[in-house]
């Protein structure tokens, strides 16, 4: 498959392939608003606890802060990511990862890859890892890492994660400089779309929203409310009266975080959060991925064994 | 006897982390194996990015066996202790030897420790070096418990004997079973050979299109980037980090330079170094003759069928865009400054906490902005620029570009500065007043320059003591040696007269509740920082030590003139002696004022002198004692101790001759007092009693 491609859902189709045929649960996205793939549960519950997990999913991430209305060749407030994750990491994940380049056309014998030292962190979910940034002729198309704590919990075993950040990549395989510009379907389709037919417009008003309109009394009031249902969810007995059945809410919880973690990025795109509030917003959040984590573990998705949950 | 190789294959290292793990590699395997009794002729480490490697040359084939002696209990002791014994040193009871001490017979116990195969020694300091080595951070990877920078793929471990025969070391750790095999470049070689020797090793590498050893790698980087830059009548601006740091990133290095686009020629060439150094780590380019940068340089990985052209574009691509941004930023600057001036972009900092008992960077500015203005008639600039230059010295830390480029802050502000039409010593102190920020470094001279760096720095260290956070030890946050440094570097460089202790002093008041006795405190710790300076210089401290005693402690470039006179005279002769004469003496005075509970420091009457020896020093005194307290007070301390050193001759032959302690009172104390000046005229230039030995 050294064709290249014409389009961004081809790219995004055959990176579903490549991963499907690498023995990935090809997933979809998660039905919340997030930052990056990595809050998708499938990731950052997933890493934890001892069983084996492999999944591959595009997630729409949200940055508000890097809205430019649509004008900026590269920054955009909505993006694609793809989010691959795989435990225990396999031994072969770099070969595994470049024949996933070569699948969407980038040919390595005339291309430089470089593996260039990148640690990750998340100080909202308490997570770090290392890895590398992965860049292609000098630039940076992914991001590597193995898991090394999650939530404050060492990851054992050590999940692989890889993400791509799609626009850019895509935009560097297709050869195109302005992201509006790209072709989103197949050029020689009867309704031939590009990147800017389908997103230009909501850029535009997810700009103004996220930056001048949306109101701070209100996401202040959600943050707090979804931070209080997070923990009295997390408060709940873990048997569950009308069943009887030992049921632990660690995924509805983990949506309450996820959801305060993005109304925390709106504020702070709406410029109202202060430089040393803005390391307690992000602890009241780190502390939310905590218990959620805590809880998971708890649970048989989490490695839990019969005696962990009696 | 035979030569051991090891390698350590892995996921790529971090460039930065390269040196230091092939020097640990190399410590950590010799001491153990020096330890276990097997010594070497030499060893050498070597690093890329996927392979930590370590050579050793003629290692002993095995350990010597070692025999030790061990004394026992004695002859007739209980049984058990003489069981207990044995099994301890592992021998039978039939072969104890019985030894007459002077305590009596005792048994004793011969050891013998056999001596152990290289092989299996370099196993087991293998082990330990793999599993306590220090990385500056490392992590497991599957579901293994090892630890490594990035997960370990391979070990390679042989040991090679003098007729070239190869053996592979018996070796496991977490599933890795040590051979004989490595691999080529990652792309361009990647197939598995195995290798017999060190000498095998590299030379099959590099026809795998490896170079292991980085300062090869680098040298070749900084060889082609330098030719190529030639060939197009440029040359390579030096960067010996970037080169390291880039040499640990290629296993074959391939320099391929690329044009830079016309749109961004005109930024500034600190921000496009800058901007392809931090971000893509390209060197620049730049034309000898306007200083002007035009192109870079970058390093790839590998040879392509194309010559590199699919990498130059796509590198030339994302430099656009990252120029572009830099281009946007720079551009917005201007426009701010333009628009509204310097003093607006610096407004902003009045909500930028410098630190939370500090105040705000605003009100530090405002600090600074004082001081430099009193400190400026001092150091030969003029009040109202020194004021204006501190005032907006600062104002690009809220510039756009400085947000993205920190490193950049202070250059930025010199060409906002120039945009707004400001003379060009204020605009240069923007830039300058930081300096120096390393030991090395260059310090400003020029006057407005001079003074806003010194305003700086003295609030820096004011601002600190005042708030009670001094260095400590190690701990010292907030670079405030470097401070204190950079404040001993401009005045002495400079040669500026400028008595410290008034501008801690009027600093000091500038910060809200600073407690008594500061200034005197942080004058302590800048002379310490000079000492420490001075010693780099040859100064001996205690010569030091006596020059700071003197009055005017606070005139660094007094000091030190002082410092280098007396370091000079003490290393002569007749300093030696003169400063034993004066030891001399100033111990009888000592002795006879503690005695007599008087100070002898009246003048002495030539009448009731005895012998020729004590006229003649008279005379000397009276003749020398003015010319040196004239050359002392005109600041010609060489002169003041050449002046001392005339009179060793007389004051040695006066203790030669003359008894202190005459039976006439009237004459010992005149003989005191005698001494008494030789005291205060030795005491022009230094506190001679500070010396030591």
């Amino acid at each position: 498959m050294s064709d290249k491609p014409t389009s961004f859902q081809e790219i995004i189709l055959r990176l579903q392939t490549y991963w499907a045929a690498k023995g990935c649960a090809v997933l979809q996205p998660y039905d919340m608003e997030v930052g990056a793939g990595t809050f998708h549960p499938a990731t950052t519950l997933r890493a934890l606890g001892g069983k084996a997990w492999a999944a591959a999913y595009v997630q729409p991430s949200r940055r508000p802060t890097d809205g430019r209305y649509g004008e900026n060749p590269n920054r955009l407030q909505h993006y694609y990511q793809y989010q691959v994750i795989i435990k225990p990491s396999p031994p072969d994940l770099q070969a595994l990862y470049l024949g996933s380049l070569e699948a969407i056309g980038i040919d390595m014998a005339t291309h430089d890859i470089r593996f260039v030292e990148d640690d990750w962190e998340s100080p909202t979910l308490g997570a770090w890892g290392l890895g590398w940034e992965v860049w292609c002729d000098g630039m940076e198309v992914s991001q590597f890492t193995y898991f090394q704590q999650v939530g404050g919990h060492d990851c054992h075993p050590v999940s692989g994660e890889l993400t791509y950040g799609l626009e850019r990549l895509a935009m560097y395989v297709l050869g195109v400089d302005h992201v509006m510009e790209m072709p989103f379907n197949a050029p020689d389709a009867p309704i031939p779309l590009r990147y800017g037919d389908v997103f230009r417009q909501t850029e535009e008003e997810y700009s103004r929203w996220n930056f001048d309109v949306a109101d701070t009394a209100v996401l202040l009031k959600h943050f707090e409310e979804a931070e209080a249902e997070c923990a009295a969810i997390l408060d709940q007995e873990a048997v569950d009266p009308k069943t009887g059945k030992r049921i632990i809410m660690a995924h509805p919880a983990y949506d309450q975080c996820i959801k305060a973690s993005h109304i925390f990025n709106l504020l702070d795109a709406r410029g109202v959060i202060s430089v040393t509030e803005r390391q307690a917003y992000i602890g009241r959040v780190r502390a939310l991925a905590k218990r959620c984590a805590d809880a998971f573990v708890m649970t048989e998705a989490g490695g839990a064994t019969g005696q962990d949950a009696a | 006897m035979p030569d051991l190789l090891i390698e350590l294959f892995s996921e790529e290292i971090p460039a930065r982390m390269q040196r230091r793990a092939s020097e640990d590699l190399r410590k950590l395997m010799t001491d153990g194996l020096v330890e276990a009794g097997l010594t070497y002729r030499s060893a050498g480490a070597f690093a890329t990015p996927r392979r930590l490697v370590l050579h050793i040359e003629d290692l002993l084939g095995a350990s010597p066996t070692l025999r030790e002696e061990r004394k026992g209990p004695k002859v007739g002791a209980p049984e058990k202790a003489i069981e207990g014994f044995c099994r301890g040193a592992g021998v039978a009871i039939a072969d104890l030897e019985a030894r007459e001490t002077p305590k009596g017979a005792v048994y004793f116990a011969t050891v013998t420790t056999p001596g152990r195969p290289a092989a299996e020694i370099v196993a087991d300091v293998l082990d330990k070096t793999i599993r306590n080595f220090p990385w500056p951070k490392s992590m497991r990877w599957g579901a293994g418990t090892l630890r490594w920078v990035r997960p370990l793929h391979s070990v390679l471990c042989i040991l090679t004997d003098d007729a070239g025969e190869a053996s592979v070391v018996p070796f496991e750790i977490e599933g890795i079973v040590a051979g004989n095999e490595t691999r080529g470049h990652r792309f361009m070689a990647p197939d598995a050979f195995s290798v017999g020797s060190f000498a095998d090793y590299t030379a099959k590498l590099k026809a795998a299109k490896v170079v292991l050893d980085p300062a090869e790698r680098a040298e070749h980087i900084r060889a082609d980037a330098s030719n190529q830059a030639f060939a197009a009548g440029l040359e390579v601006v030096e960067d010996a980090g970037l080169l390291a740091e880039v040499a640990g990133l290629v296993e074959w290095p391939v320099v391929l330079v690329g044009e830079i686009g016309a749109d961004f020629l005109d930024l500034p060439p600190e921000v496009l170094q800058t901007s392809m150094k931090e971000h893509q780590k390209f060197f620049s380019l730049r034309d000898p003759k306007s200083g002007q940068i035009t192109r870079f340089a970058t390093v790839a990985n590998i040879e392509t069928p194309d010559g590199g052209a699919t990498i130059l574009a796509g590198n030339q691509k994302v430099l656009s865009a990252r120029l572009s941004d830099a281009k946007f930023f720079w551009e917005n600057d201007l426009r701010t400054v333009e628009r509204e001036g310097l003093q607006a972009m610096a407004a902003p900092l009045e909500n930028v906490t410098f630190h939370n008992k500090l105040g705000s960077q605003g009100a530090r500015i405002a600090r600074i902005a004082a001081l430099a203005e009193e400190i400026a008639p001092g150091v030969g600039a003029d009040p109202a620029q020194a004021r204006l230059a501190a005032e907006i010295a600062k104002a690009d830390l809220s510039s756009e570009m400085v947000y993205e480029f920190p490193e950049l802050q202070g250059i930025m502000g010199r060409y906002y500065a120039m945009k707004a039409g400001l003379a060009q010593p204020v605009a240069d102190a923007a830039r300058d007043h930081y300096a120096p920020l390393g030991p090395s470094d260059d310090v400003p001279v020029e006057p407005v320059s001079v003074a806003v760096a010194l305003a700086d720095k003295i609030d820096l260290l004011t601002g600190f003591w005042a708030i009670d956070e001094k260095p400590t030890g190690s701990k010292d946050p907030f670079a405030l040696r470097r401070a204190a440094l950079g404040v001993i570097r401009i005045v002495l460089s400079n040669g500026l007269r400028l008595p410290l202790g008034a501008q801690f002093d009027a600093q000091l008041a500038r910060h809200e509740g600073a407690g008594e006795g500061l200034a005197a405190d942080l004058l302590g710790f800048v002379h310490d920082r000079l000492k420490v300076h001075l010693r780099d210089e040859g100064l001996r401290h205690d010569v030091i030590d006596a020059c700071l005693e003197m009055e005017g402690g606070d005139d660094l470039a007094s000091v030190v003139a002082r410092a280098r006179a007396l370091g000079a005279f003490v290393e002569t002769e007749e300093g030696t002696n003169l400063v034993q004469g004066f030891r001399r003496a100033n111990n009888i005075l000592a002795q006879a004022e503690a005695k007599d509970g008087v100070e002898y420091s009246f003048g002495a009457d030539a009448k009731y002198a005895e012998a020729d020896e004590e006229r003649a020093l008279f005379n000397d005194l009276e003749a020398k004692g003015p010319e040196i307290a004239a050359a002392a007070k005109a600041e010609r301390y060489g002169d003041a101790m050449a002046g001392m050193a005339a009179l060793r001759a007389p004051i040695d032959a006066f203790f030669e001759t003359v008894q202190i302690n005459a039976e006439s009172e009237i004459v010992r104390r005149n003989r005191l007092n005698l001494l008494g000046q030789i005291r205060r005229i030795c005491g022009t230039v230094a506190d001679l009693t500070r010396l030591e030995g």
